[in-house]
């Protein structure tokens, strides 16, 4: 039977292997949802004064980039601007024949050519044009917008964003500095975050079932084992056998605090044997190990029960979404095994011979799969509740199930617009920032600045729209940065009732002059940089897995420093 | 072929670089010629791979003219994903030259010289040209060998013998990225153990108790071939010997009852794939990128001297003055402290130096001030010193001798103290 089929045949496909280093990372899941998602770059919406086509937006370009090669399903740019010499200094995906042709068409060509499955769309004209009709916004997965851009249309595109559920990606990158920020849904959930393998194992030494116990009681007396099976014993069951012996001298108490572990440890220890030719043995070294990480009684996080309490979680609805469900059931499963979640039922790597490591595993296996047909079936009888017709995929609840102790809701935030109407928690931070000398926070209001300073030269230009263009003001007009300066620290002083002191001024004047080197024009290394960073944000958003940005990050090139801040 | 206009194509860069800011150095001549001497720079990047086709179109959009480029690989399917100066119709042919010819097409102005090739081609004259070095290499090995060789050249008297070596590198959603300047700062071997290689497993593990999927692969792999198919040299690029590969992972598997052998793990153990993405390499070219450009033109301070990422949650980056150490093998002066067993054999002690974080060499040889412990060349030598493997530590050397250790993969000597423990 085995020599039906050439071998060969079961190697894998030309798109496995195309893709095969990132399938890797997430796994054909993630593949499809990439591949079932169209990405809109809105990249210009206006200009820094005369004779300036306005942001060149090639960190959004570089963004586009990343997610084409891994195999996005499409994109699509939005750019009215056409390409001038100025473009060809900094944006990769131009070339010298594309002078004076429309640069959404250009750059949508020549990333095109970066990965034939790509389907790719561009439009010479503003955003603005293209939102009157309700379909056009509604066909993507994400928007990623290229700052700085006038207030009025940021806050159009980010609205029906909003509306209808899509994640937004705010960009800019100017000189050495770069930020962006990420709107998500009011909730964004994540089951596959991938968190460390090795901070993560769930053994429930502390809370064993049945058929684990037996496992351990069925070694029976260490003591009359032959060194080689002395020194096979899966370290696992070692600890287990160890514990009852504990418990028998410490009124039936495992080791609960430092001291005792510690102890405990110490005692592990010296059951070794050490007679042997190695002087010691491998599988008593993993259990001393792993005493302090696994000798805890399982503790449901904080994060877990806050989802549990969340409204989504406690009133499902028929249209609720497939996490809400599974985590109303694994909130059940919880009350109702003494605060427990699902086994995940991996175990790690240890010192055994096969056939006990195997069996040893098919016990935690045996326990995860019961687990994951309780929480199926509570699933089910929810689904019946709430008259839902298509039922949950079992593999969905599987895979919930096993990651149930590291899964996340990120609260979505709106892109952050320093203004008056910023919250008090916001102004808290960035007041906080400056007391600590945070050379990053400083940044993020500079560009706040230049975005004030930017959507009122965009507004005036579309006001004079035809009239004397060399009278409109430009991004270097000190009037507006004073202005607008000045109005940002108001807003900043509102809450504490008090002035930034003089000498935090400093680093925020400091951020301006380092930010206005380039007259608002981009470094394409910046740009590069801060490309990578904002196409990891949108295969973490689009696959979900992993965890997003929450909310806002700062590229420092001078510095060669990144910070993040929820605004 | 129309005229670009330089001042108009590189107004924004030109802009950074004749005007100061808050952190540039206060007798910096900016203008002219700042920008002169960028433009005149010679750079020379080694690997045309993930980073180092990020890092070309980099420096070609950072007004870098004469760029060099090395790399001995061939394009294959599997770069598509992130080498993105590559195409289907490019499978097969050398990285370096698609790459250059691709940069230069898309940039005018801008030359690009590959090799294809080993950097161990090349002696010190070839890298005395280049005013700065930046490596985009997925290999420890490679790293090093560069480090100790550019540390080698240092020449006190003159100024222009010490070249800036950037180096990046990433795996995932994580990587690295720092500024080495050779014998004044923290070296690749200074670092060595931040970059710990995996723990191999057991040889009695694969051969006699396998648990894991990954266990039956290496059985099938590093034993069963050698049984069956010693004659031929496993490649592990040809489809069929994966397939075979496979096959006998999997009936050892069933033989075990161990389960989740699968073909792309096959691929992942044999030929130790790390996942790559192109958002990643991205972060780290450009990190790269951006610290040459700052070396080159002083418009900024640079990378002191290390900067780690990790994009798995949120944005992370953590920099950082890693240490210049005084017993750094190969920028230090003094011998490393190596704790070991006495009562090992010298044989035993040279294996475990390959997996050693502090030592990483796969065929040491080594001897101490008075005599050769073990010398793999000539064979005369060898046979005279095969002998010693047999022998415990402790009967050869004294607690606290400084043993001298050399490995084919690199040009210098490695200096270890051996405290018993």
């Amino acid at each position: 039977m085995a020599d039906a089929f050439p071998a060969v045949l079961t190697g894998p496909s030309s798109k496995e292997r195309r893709y095969d280093r990132q399938l890797r990372l997430w796994a054909a899941t993630g593949q499809q949802a990439l591949e079932d998602s169209r990405v809109l770059l809105v990249n210009s919406d206006g200009t820094f004064g005369p004779q300036s086509t306005g942001v060149a937006g090639v960190a959004g370009v570089e963004a586009l980039k990343n997610l084409v090669l891994p195999g996005i399903g499409g994109i699509t740019i939005v750019d009215p601007a056409t390409v001038t010499e100025v473009d060809l200094g900094v944006n990769f995906f131009l070339e010298a024949e594309s002078l004076g042709k429309s640069r959404a068409e250009e750059t949508c060509r020549l990333l095109r050519e970066l990965n034939p499955d790509v389907q790719g769309y561009a439009y010479s004209k503003p955003v603005s044009q293209l939102l009157q009709d309700p379909n056009f916004l509604a066909q993507h997965k994400l928007v990623i917008i290229s700052g700085p851009t006038k207030r009025s249309t940021l806050q159009a595109v980010c609205q029906e964003a909003k509306n209808l559920g899509i994640p937004v990606l705010y960009t800019h990158s100017v000189g050495f500095y770069s930020m962006f920020s990420l709107q998500l849904p009011a909730e964004f959930p994540i089951v596959e975050t991938h968190p460390d393998p090795e901070s993560t194992q769930d053994l429930r030494l502390l809370n064993p079932w049945p058929e684990l116990i037996a496992a351990g009681t069925a070694l029976g007396d260490l003591s009359s084992m032959d060194d080689h099976q002395h020194g096979h014993v899966p370290y696992i069951l070692l600890l287990l056998h160890f514990i009852e012996q504990w418990k028998q001298t410490h009124a039936g108490k495992p080791p609960s605090n430092y001291k005792e572990k510690t102890e405990f440890r110490e005692f592990v220890r010296s059951q070794a044997r050490t007679n042997t030719p190695e002087g010691g043995e491998e599988n008593f070294d993993e259990a001393v190990g792993a005493v302090m990480k696994t000798i805890s009684p399982f503790e449901l996080r904080s994060s877990i029960r806050e989802i549990f309490a969340m409204d989504q979680c406690q009133q499902l609805k028929p249209d609720s979404p497939d996490f809400w469900i599974i985590a109303s059931a694994i909130h059940k499963f919880c009350e109702e095994n003494k605060g427990l979640l699902p086994l995940p039922g991996s175990l790690p790597d240890m010192k055994a011979q096969s056939a006990d490591y195997v069996s040893l595993q098919n016990i935690y296996k045996a326990k995860a799969r019961r687990d994951v047909d309780e929480v199926t079936a509570t699933v089910r009888q929810l689904e019946t509740q709430i008259g839902r017709t298509a039922p949950i995929p079992e593999r969905e609840i599987e895979v919930f199930c096993k990651n149930a102790a590291d899964i996340k809701v990120v609260r979505g935030r709106h892109i952050p617009l320093l203004s008056e109407d910023s919250d008090a928690a916001t102004t808290k931070t960035i007041r906080g920032g400056f007391a600590l000398d945070d050379r990053l926070v400083a940044i993020y209001v500079a560009f706040e600045i230049l975005d004030a300073v930017v959507s009122e030269v965009q507004s005036i230009a579309d006001t004079e729209n035809g009239g004397d263009q060399l009278r409109l003001p430009n991004i270097e007009d000190e009037e507006l940065w004073t202005k607008h300066t000045d109005r940002i620290l108001k807003v900043l002083a509102r809450d504490t009732g008090t002035d930034i002191p003089p000498e935090q001024k400093d680093i925020l004047e400091d951020a301006m002059w380092e930010l206005r080197r380039t007259e608002g024009g981009e470094l394409h290394n910046i740009s590069a940089l801060t490309g990578g960073l904002v196409a990891q944000e949108a295969l973490k958003v689009l696959t979900q897995q992993y965890v997003p940005l929450d909310n806002t990050c700062v590229f420092d090139g001078a510095r060669s420093q990144t910070a993040m801040y929820r605004l | 072929m129309s005229t670009i206009d330089p001042q108009a194509r590189w107004t924004y860069l030109y802009k950074a670089l004749s005007k100061n800011g808050p952190l540039t150095d206060e007798d910096w001549e900016f203008g002219p010629e700042t920008i002169a001497t960028l433009e005149s720079s010679k750079i020379l990047v080694i690997g045309a791979g993930g980073l180092g086709c990020e890092i070309l179109k980099n420096l070609a959009l950072s007004g870098f003219k004469d760029i060099h480029v090395i790399d001995m690989d061939t394009i294959d399917i599997s770069n598509l994903n992130r080498q993105f100066l590559f195409r289907q119709a490019d499978i097969g042919k050398p990285k370096a030259e698609v790459a250059a010819a691709f940069v230069e097409k898309r940039v005018k102005g801008v030359k690009i010289t590959p090799y294809v090739g080993k950097i161990q081609d090349k002696d010190e004259d070839y890298y005395m040209q280049f005013k700065i070095i930046i490596c985009g290499l997925d290999s420890i090995e490679a790293r090093r060998w560069i480090n100790s060789t550019l540390i080698a050249m240092v020449d006190m008297e003159n100024p222009e013998s010490l070249k800036p070596l950037v180096d990046g590198g990433t795996e995932g959603f994580k990587g690295q990225s720092r500024v080495i300047l050779p014998t004044l700062s923290s070296c690749i071997e200074c670092q060595l153990d931040m970059h710990a290689p995996r723990p191999a497993v057991p040889l009695c593990t694969i051969a006699t108790i396998p648990r894991q999927p990954q266990h039956c692969i290496e059985w099938a792999y590093q034993i069963a071939w050698q049984e069956k198919r010693k004659d031929e040299p496993f490649d592990s690029d040809d489809l069929e010997h994966i397939s075979w590969v496979y096959n006998a992972a999997l009936e050892r598997g069933e033989q075990f009852h161990i389960h989740g052998v699968t073909f792309q793990m096959t691929q992942g153990v044999v030929k130790n794939i790390i996942p790559a993405i192109a958002s990643t390499n991205a972060v780290i070219a450009a990190s790269t990128t951006s610290e040459v450009l700052k070396i080159a033109a002083s418009c900024n301070p640079y990378l002191d001297n290390y900067m780690m990422y990790a994009g798995e949650e949120g944005v992370y980056t953590y920099t950082f003055q890693a240490e210049k150490k005084s017993d750094c093998p190969v920028c230090g002066n003094l011998a490393r402290k190596m704790e070991v067993d006495p009562n090992v054999t010298l044989g035993d002690f040279i294996e475990s130096l390959g997996e050693r974080a502090e030592a990483q060499l796969k065929k040491p040889s080594m001897r101490t001030e008075e005599k050769t412990l073990y010398q793999r060349f000539p064979p005369q030598l060898e046979e005279q010193t095969r002998p010693n493997l047999q022998l415990k530590l402790r009967d050869l050397v004294a607690d606290g001798q400084e043993i001298a250790v050399s490995d084919p993969a690199y040009t210098i000597d490695f200096r270890y103290r051996l405290n018993f423990k």
